[in-house]
């Protein structure tokens, strides 16, 4: 296996910009997008003249919708026609492989200012549709035919991790309560609203030993950064973002093909390809946004990502190192949990989080000194997973 | 929202479905499930060929699904696991024919043939393979 060579050009993020989170009646797939491409170019300080492409991503229009061709849909309403749009789409990691084809774009040296984002309408159909849709994001042959839900693939992660590891269901449970608390600082979060452990424990089951307030929730948003090279990022803003790393990892699409269902070895690849671009080690991260699409999920992560030894997840969330004011905060944003989780948008919204924590304008959520940050966005059960190491420093 | 599938969407899978049937590599002798054509280890020197499992294995994790996905209202709650085969591979399906708490990790099971559901409007019945407790 060929080692990939590290970026031609480097890459700024110039301008941030999403929707609140939640469940937005009044708003369609479309007017998410453009509130947020809005946003964002005006965060710049540019105008949509100086846009060369656009790049989104998206789970499932298709199902949610019944749009697909989100990427038409994109230039269309943010009046960018005629330049070129393209749709990412790899489940739940849609947004964070937006935003690596934009890095990409840049670095190659063929486009100059690129926006990437994310958008996903999940509430225009009922719940039963909607966990279908998402049964997409496994293997729909293998595992969802014979009744497997998301929830339930996660479940099977969360069992074998508390049998191998004596993983508790309180340590799950801290995991939600941890970012109930930040999403609660959060003025664009779906719940802003702090719960505890035992109404984590004395929520309905969903698939055992998962509960309702375990799993992210069922939400509509959009988000987009404007990228920009590096060398000319100064001219934008006064604290630009610098990419210091894009990595991405496969895995098998089931999880019952790992080589262990409680590691997600993309996680582990994308992680230490990321680390080995930047040139820095899981020490140097100030603070993390991971993928906490279900409890156990922060767990892995905190695992995979080289926080935790493996095993020992659920003793660093007991720890209170991943709190705000801890050794690494994980999640301020209130992550997927709490911020919400529009599947093809919040690999973007990760982004967004770092970005507004490495500016200083993270309000109540600010981490002190913050530096250097890190994006984690998975893809199914573990199939995709996207690094991005963000830095104040070039 | 996902629309009913052809009959021809199913009726290939028969064989993998109804009969167990997977993959070994008669160059590393890893077996897989579902069917591939290359082995990701041997790649273009791997020999794949068509076995039929034995049916037999351990519960490695499992669920209770208690919020189902369309077409499995009626089955609920319904155990979902990951079976460790004695051929080596994993599988994901139901397991059936016990009490859902009654199911542990390491617990023995064989294969059975069930139904899984049925199409809504066609009325087409989906087959395929289910564990039991091994008697």
């Amino acid at each position: 296996m060929t080692e990939e060579a590290k970026l031609n050009r480097d890459v700024a993020v110039i301008g941030v910009g999403q929707t609140k989170f939640g469940e937005h009646w009044s708003q369609s797939m479309r007017e998410m997008a453009v509130e947020a491409g809005i946003k964002a170019v005006e965060d710049a300080g540019i105008s949509g003249h100086d846009i060369q492409m656009v790049v989104g991503g998206n789970m499932s229009g298709g199902l949610f919708t019944g749009q697909e061709h989100s990427s038409a849909m994109l230039a269309d309403y943010l009046g960018l026609n005629p330049i070129p749009a393209i749709r990412t789409e790899a489940a739940c990691s849609s947004g964070a492989l937006a935003m690596r084809v934009g890095i990409l774009a840049i670095a190659s040296g063929m486009y100059d200012f690129v926006a990437v984002g994310g958008v996903e309408k999940m509430t225009d159909i009922y719940g039963p549709q909607a966990t279908t849709a998402l049964s997409g994001a496994m293997d729909y042959e293998t595992e969802a035919y014979f009744g497997a839900t998301f929830p339930g693939i996660y479940a099977l992660i969360a069992q074998r991790h508390m049998y191998q590891y004596k993983t508790t269901r309180e340590q799950l449970a801290m995991v939600a309560v941890k970012n109930h608390d930040n999403g609660f600082l959060n003025p664009v979060a779906q719940y802003q609203k702090r719960i505890t452990v035992g109404e984590v424990l004395s929520s309905p089951l969903v698939a055992d030993p998962l509960r309702l307030l375990d799993c992210s929730p069922i939400t509509d948003g959009a988000a987009t950064v404007i990228l920009a090279p590096a060398d000319v990022a100064r001219k934008y803003t006064d604290a630009p973002v610098y990419v210091k790393a894009t990595a991405q990892a496969s895995d098998t699409l089931s999880l019952f093909s790992r080589r262990d269902i409680t590691t997600l070895d993309a996680t582990v690849e994308a992680a230490r390809r990321a680390y080995k671009q930047a040139g820095l080690a899981p020490k140097d991260i100030n603070l993390a946004e991971v993928h906490d699409c279900f409890t156990i999920a922060e767990i892995c992560a905190y695992e995979d990502l080289g926080f935790a030894k493996k095993g020992e997840g659920g003793k660093l969330i007991q720890s209170g190192q991943t709190m705000l004011g801890g050794k690494i905060p994980i999640n301020t944003s209130g992550g997927l949990k709490s911020k919400g989780h529009p599947v093809g948008a919040t690999g973007i919204a990760q982004i967004i989080e770092i970005v507004k924590q490495l500016r200083g304008d993270a309000g109540k959520r600010q981490v002190n000194g913050a530096n250097t940050g890190m994006t984690h966005n998975v893809g199914g059960s573990g199939a995709t997973a996207v690094v991005h190491i963000l830095s104040r420093d070039r | 929202m996902v629309k009913e599938f052809a009959v021809s969407f199913h009726w290939r899978k028969f064989k993998e479905r109804y009969m167990f049937i997977g993959s070994r590599c008669g160059h590393c002798g890893e077996h897989f499930y579902p069917k591939r054509e290359i082995c990701p280890k041997c790649r273009r020197t791997g020999k794949m060929e068509h076995v039929q499992f034995s049916g037999l294995g351990k519960v490695y994790s499992y669920t209770i699904i208690r919020v189902p996905p369309e077409g499995f209202k009626t089955y609920v709650p319904y155990v979902i696991a990951v079976v460790e085969i004695d051929e080596g591979t994993k599988v994901i399906s139901q397991v059936v024919d016990c009490r859902p708490e009654d199911v542990r990790i390491g617990m023995d099971v064989q294969l059975c043939f069930r139904k899984i559901r049925s199409e809504r409007d066609s009325g087409l019945i989906l087959y395929g393979f289910k564990f039991k407790p091994l008697k």
